[in-house]
C-alpha cells in the first residue's frame, strides 16, 4: 500500500525559473527540487520572492521563463481542465488563512469537496468537513463560526482544514506560524509533522520561524540573490559558508532555536 | 486506460474492500454501503491498494454502525483509522438560526435602529468636524494644505471630464424633451426658460452632487475604511494626530469648496448643450438664445444654486468619511460602508434639495 501516487520521486521540480515584474528581476535561473514525503522549509530575507516562488509553482503567477513540474506533470501553459486534475493533488494554506468570509468554517472546508466531487454523498460531505475541522486542531464549536469570529491562530487552522479537504499529497504552507504565540506555533508545528506522518504529505513550507526549521523540516532551501543558493539540512547549509546563511543560523536567534531543540531532544531521551 | 475504482464484496459475514480506497476513487461506495442488507461482522482491508482519510472515515463509520472488527490493516491503515477515530466527535456545523418570522422582525428592528443610530452619529460627526475646524482656525499652522490640494485634484480636476459630459447630455435631454412637448402648442421658445432655469437652479447642482457622491464619497469611505482596517487611524491617534483633522477635514473642505465650482461648470455646460440643440433643431440663433436667457432666468436662480452646492458638497464628503470611520474588523465591511456612504449621500442630497426648493419659493426666490 503506497501513499505516493506517482512513480516520480520528485514532488516538485523547478528548472530555470525566471520571474520579473517590469524592470525588477525577482528570480533568475532558479532551480529547486522537493522530494516526495519530505518537509522542505523555504527561507530567505524579506523580498527574496519566497511567496512569488510558491505562486509560480501553484500556477497563480505565470513565470517569465522556466519550467515547473509537479509529480512529473508540467504545470506551465496548461489549460484549466488539465490543471484541475493536477490541482486536486495539492492544498494551499495562505498567510492569513484566506477563508471565504461569507461562509462558515465548515462550509469553507466543504468548498473544494463540492467543487471536485459534486456527486459526493451529502451526509459524507458533512462528516468529512467535521473530522477535518477536528484534525486541524480546532474546537468542535468552530465549524459553525464565521471567519470574522475567529482569532488569527484559528483562522490559520481553518485555512489548513480547507487545504486538507481533498486529502492532498502535497501541501503548501505560507508562513503558518507567523503571528502565532510560541505555544500556538509549537502546536502548529506538531500538527504539521503529525499530518505529514499520518497522511504521507509532502510539505512546501515558507517560514521565518527558526524553531519550525529546526523542529520539523527535513531539508531547507535558502533563497538569496534571485535563486536558491543552497538546499540541505542545517549542518549541510552551514558547510556552504555563505554569509547570509551563516548570519541566519548562527545569529542570536538561530543559536537560541538550536539550544531549544537540543534541550527537547535530551528531554525525550 | 481504465481507472481502477474502489470496490467491495459481501462474503458470508465479511465485507472485503479492494482497490484504492481514496476520495477520488470512492465512486458510489457510500450509497452502496447505505443499502447493505446484512451487517458484517468483519471488515477486511487486506486487498486495498491505497487509503486516505476519507476511505478510513468510511470504514470507521461502517465499523461503528455495525460493530464489525476491521482486519487486514497495514501499519499506515491502522494509524489512519486511529486518527479518524480520534476526530470522531460531534462538531457544530451550522450557526443557530432563528424562526423566519422572528428573523424578519428582528431585521426590521435592526434596520430601524441602525438608521436612527446613523443619523445621530452623523450629527455627532458634524460636531466633530466643526470642532476640528475651530481647532485649526486657532492654530492655522497645523492645517494640511497639501492634503487639501491633493483632494482638489481628485474631487475637482479629475471629475471635470465626466461631470462635463454628463451635464452636456442632460442639457440635450432637457432641450429635446422640452421642445417636443412645447412644440405641440407652438411654444418652442419656452424651451429656453426650461433649459436655463432647470440647469442653473436645480439639475446642474443636483446631478453634480450625485456624481461627486459616486466618485468621491465612495472613494472617501473606501480609503478611510481601509486605513481603519490596517490600523493606520489607530497609529495616528497614538502619535497624537487627530484623524478628523488630518483625514476628514481636508476632504470636507475640498468638497464644500469645489461643489459650487463644479455645479456652476455643470450648469454652464448643460446650457451650452441646450443652446446648441435650439440652434440646430429649433433654428434659434445663439444670440437670441442668450438674450432670451437673460430675460427669463432671474439672478436669484444662480444664488439658489450656489447656496445649495456647498451644502451638498459637505453632505457628500461627510457621509463618505463618516461611513469610512465606521468600518471595523473585516474587508467585507469596507464594501458595505462604501455602498452605505453613496446611498445615504444621494438620499440626503435629494431630501435637502426638496427642502431648499420649498424654502426659496416661500421667500420669493421662485
Amino acid at each position: 500500500m503506497s501513499e505516493a501516487p506517482a512513480p516520480d520521486p520528485l514532488a516538485i521540480s523547478v528548472r530555470g525559473l525566471r520571474n520579473a515584474f517590469g524592470e525588477q528581476l525577482v528570480h533568475d535561473e532558479l532551480d529547486l527540487d522537493v522530494r516526495a514525503g519530505e518537509i522542505l522549509g523555504v527561507v530567505g530575507g524579506s523580498g527574496t520572492g519566497k511567496s512569488v516562488l510558491m505562486r509560480s509553482i501553484i500556477g497563480l503567477q505565470q513565470p517569465t521563463a522556466g519550467h515547473v513540474s509537479i509529480f512529473g506533470h508540467s504545470v506551465i501553459g496548461r489549460d484549466d481542465a488539465e490543471m484541475a486534475d493536477i490541482r486536486r493533488n495539492w492544498g494551499v494554506m495562505f498567510q492569513g488563512g484566506a477563508l471565504f468570509s461569507t461562509l462558515t468554517v465548515a462550509e469553507n472546508v466543504q468548498v473544494p469537496l463540492r467543487e471536485y466531487y459534486p456527486k459526493l454523498d451529502p451526509e459524507l460531505l458533512v462528516q468529512i468537513a467535521a473530522y477535518k475541522v477536528l484534525m486541524s486542531g480546532l474546537p468542535p464549536d468552530a465549524g459553525a463560526k464565521f471567519p470574522a469570529e475567529l482569532s488569527g491562530g484559528m483562522k490559520k487552522r481553518a485555512g489548513l482544514a480547507r487545504a486538507l479537504a481533498l486529502d492532498p499529497t502535497l501541501l503548501f504552507l505560507d508562513e503558518p506560524t507567523a503571528g502565532l504565540d510560541p505555544i500556538g506555533a509549537a502546536a502548529f508545528d506538531d500538527l504539521t509533522l503529525g499530518l505529514k506522518r499520518t497522511l504521507g504529505l509532502t510539505v512546501f513550507l515558507i517560514t521565518h520561524d527558526l524553531d519550525s526549521l529546526y523542529a520539523i523540516c527535513d531539508r531547507i532551501a535558502v533563497l538569496a540573490d534571485r535563486r536558491v543558493i543552497g538546499v540541505g539540512t542545517i549542518p549541510e547549509l552551514l558547510a556552504l559558508d555563505h554569509p547570509w546563511i551563516q548570519s541566519y543560523f548562527n545569529g542570536p536567534r538561530g543559536r537560541a532555536a538550536q539550544a531549544t531543540l537540543a534541550q527537547s531532544i535530551k528531554r525525550e531521551a | 486506460m481504465m481507472i481502477e475504482m474502489a470496490d467491495f464484496i459481501e462474503e458470508s459475514n465479511a465485507l472485503r474492500f479492494s482497490g484504492p480506497l481514496i476520495l477520488a476513487r470512492l465512486g458510489d461506495i457510500p450509497e452502496r454501503l447505505h443499502e447493505l442488507h446484512t451487517t458484517p461482522a468483519v471488515i477486511d482491508l487486506s486487498h486495498i491498494t491505497r487509503l486516505d482519510t476519507v476511505g478510513a472515515w468510511v470504514v470507521h463509520r461502517l465499523s461503528q454502525r455495525s460493530g464489525a472488527t476491521v482486519i487486514g490493516t497495514s501499519a499506515v491503515a491502522t494509524h489512519l483509522l486511529a486518527q479518524v477515530a480520534a476526530a470522531d466527535r460531534p462538531v457544530e456545523m451550522v450557526p443557530d438560526r432563528a424562526h423566519p418570522l422572528l428573523h424578519l422582525l428582528s431585521e426590521i428592528g435592526r434596520s430601524a435602529a441602525t438608521a436612527i443610530k446613523t443619523m445621530v452619529g452623523l450629527v455627532g460627526f458634524l460636531g466633530d468636524i466643526i470642532l476640528a475646524t475651530y481647532n485649526i482656525l486657532s492654530t492655522p499652522a497645523r492645517f494640511r494644505w497639501p492634503a487639501v490640494v491633493q483632494c482638489f485634484d481628485d474631487v475637482g480636476v479629475k471629475a471635470l471630464a465626466i461631470v462635463g459630459l454628463m451635464s452636456f447630455m442632460i442639457g440635450l435631454v432637457i432641450a429635446e424633451q422640452g421642445s417636443t412637448q412645447l412644440a405641440a402648442n407652438g411654444l418652442e421658445i419656452y424651451t429656453i426658460n426650461l433649459i436655463g432655469r432647470l440647469s442653473i437652479r436645480d439639475l446642474g447642482i443636483l446631478m453634480t452632487a450625485i456624481m461627486v457622491a459616486g466618485r468621491s464619497g465612495s472613494a472617501f469611505a473606501a480609503q478611510i475604511g481601509t486605513m481603519k482596517l490596517t490600523e493606520e487611524i489607530d497609529a495616528m491617534r497614538t502619535i497624537g494626530i487627530s484623524p478628523v483633522e488630518a483625514l476628514v477635514l481636508p476632504r470636507v473642505i475640498s468638497c464644500t469648496l469645489l461643489m459650487p465650482l463644479l455645479g456652476f461648470y455643470s450648469s454652464f455646460l448643460s446650457i451650452v448643450a441646450g443652446g446648441l440643440f435650439c440652434w440646430a433643431s429649433l433654428h434659434i440663433p445663439p444670440i437670441t438664445f442668450v438674450e432670451r436667457l437673460r430675460e427669463v432666468v432671474p439672478i436669484t436662480d444662480l444664488w439658489v444654486g450656489l447656496i445649495k452646492a456647498p451644502v451638498f458638497g459637505l453632505i457628500v464628503a461627510m457621509t463618505g468619511c463618516f461611513q469610512g470611520m465606521l468600518v471595523e474588523s473585516d474587508a467585507e465591511q469596507v464594501g458595505l460602508k462604501t455602498t452605505a456612504a453613496v446611498v445615504q449621500a444621494i438620499f440626503l442630497v435629494i431630501v435637502l434639495d426638496a427642502f431648499f426648493d420649498v424654502f426659496f419659493t416661500q421667500v420669493g426666490w421662485g
